[in-house]
């Protein structure tokens, strides 16, 4: 890889010291998710006579949940690939999609535990509850947080423009959403899909 | 790939089809087939774990930079030891508590 094809982000030794360090952080993220799935593998045919899985989980509805974060990520990479053009007004708008997804999918969840707590099913009824509501929401918190700094950096960069430290931060920021996509394939995976048929 | 993006992003957009298409194939696979569960549980494991490297590798561009190689051996790392966490409790709580009685 040649220095004039190398991207804006990686250009001072400090952001490539960022984004080594921010892939460190996410192998931690990696095993901190990997304690909530294994608690929920142990428990969750622990339903103490509350709900199971099938008898709570709407397919259609994590479906949708499942598109509306797989699109996300999808556009959080569209706006990578416009910063990377030094497209400001493109990064811009694809962050400000991504983040409307992604508020659209935290407005799904919360919609989905409402509807979990109608049924019978809080954090207090059983190990398999607690545990499903401590992986959700340790998932939604973090996609939470996520809408919080991106909208801080996308404040940055229309004060600053696409600099390398800017671009830094906001290829970080992709990273970590790329990230939260990865944890709900596995959550939709071995969570839903699994607790629906099985 | 080259590091520079320039032109139409078809890495993405191939990526985002076929997150797409392995979601549909799991739900099609979970729903519609009448495999067992053991085998429907290892067809999901094996797409997701395919839609995780797409995601990785597409959209990430997990090999990138200087430190790329230093990327994925970190990754290499905490993957494996995702797997010993949710295995080796799963064994041990299982099989492992079954044999205190």
């Amino acid at each position: 890889m040649t220095s004039h094809t190398t991207p804006l982000e990686y250009q001072s030794k400090q952001t490539q010291m960022n984004i080594l360090g921010f892939w460190i952080f996410l192998g931690a993220e990696i095993v901190l998710f990997s304690t909530l799935f294994a608690s929920y593998f142990v428990l969750e045919h622990n339903t103490a006579s509350g709900p199971a899985g099938q008898d709570i989980f709407i397919l259609k509805d994590v479906l949708i949940q499942t598109f509306i974060l797989l699109t996300s990520s999808f556009t959080s990479g569209l706006a990578i690939h416009s910063m990377r053009n030094q497209d400001k007004r493109g990064l811009l708008i694809w962050m400000i999609v991504t983040l409307l997804l992604g508020a659209g999918f935290l407005y799904m969840e919360i919609n989905e535990f409402i509807h979990y707590v109608h049924e019978g099913a809080t954090i207090q009824t059983s190990g398999f509850t607690a545990a499903l509501f401590t992986l959700l929401g340790t998932h939604g918190a973090h996609v939470t947080f996520g809408i919080i700094w991106i909208s801080l950096l996308l404040v940055q960069l229309v004060r600053r423009g696409i600099t390398v430290q800017t671009s830094s931060k906001l290829f970080i920021a992709s990273l970590y959403w790329h990230f939260l996509d990865v944890v709900w394939i596995f959550i939709f995976t071995f969570v839903y899909l699994k607790g629906m048929v099985m | 790939m080259s590091a520079k993006s320039q032109g139409f992003p078809w890495n993405l957009l191939v990526g985002f089809i076929l997150s797409i298409a392995l979601t549909l194939l799991a739900v099609f696979v979970a729903i519609y087939t009448d495999f067992s569960n053991h085998v429907i549980l290892w067809v999901l494991g094996v797409l997701a774990i395919f839609q995780a490297i797409i995601q990785l590798f597409m959209f990430m561009h997990v090999t990138e930079g200087k430190e790329g190689i230093i990327n994925v051996i970190n990754m290499v790392n905490s993957i494996i030891l995702a797997l010993i966490i949710v295995f080796g409790s799963i064994w041990v709580l299982t099989s492992g508590h079954a044999s205190l009685h």
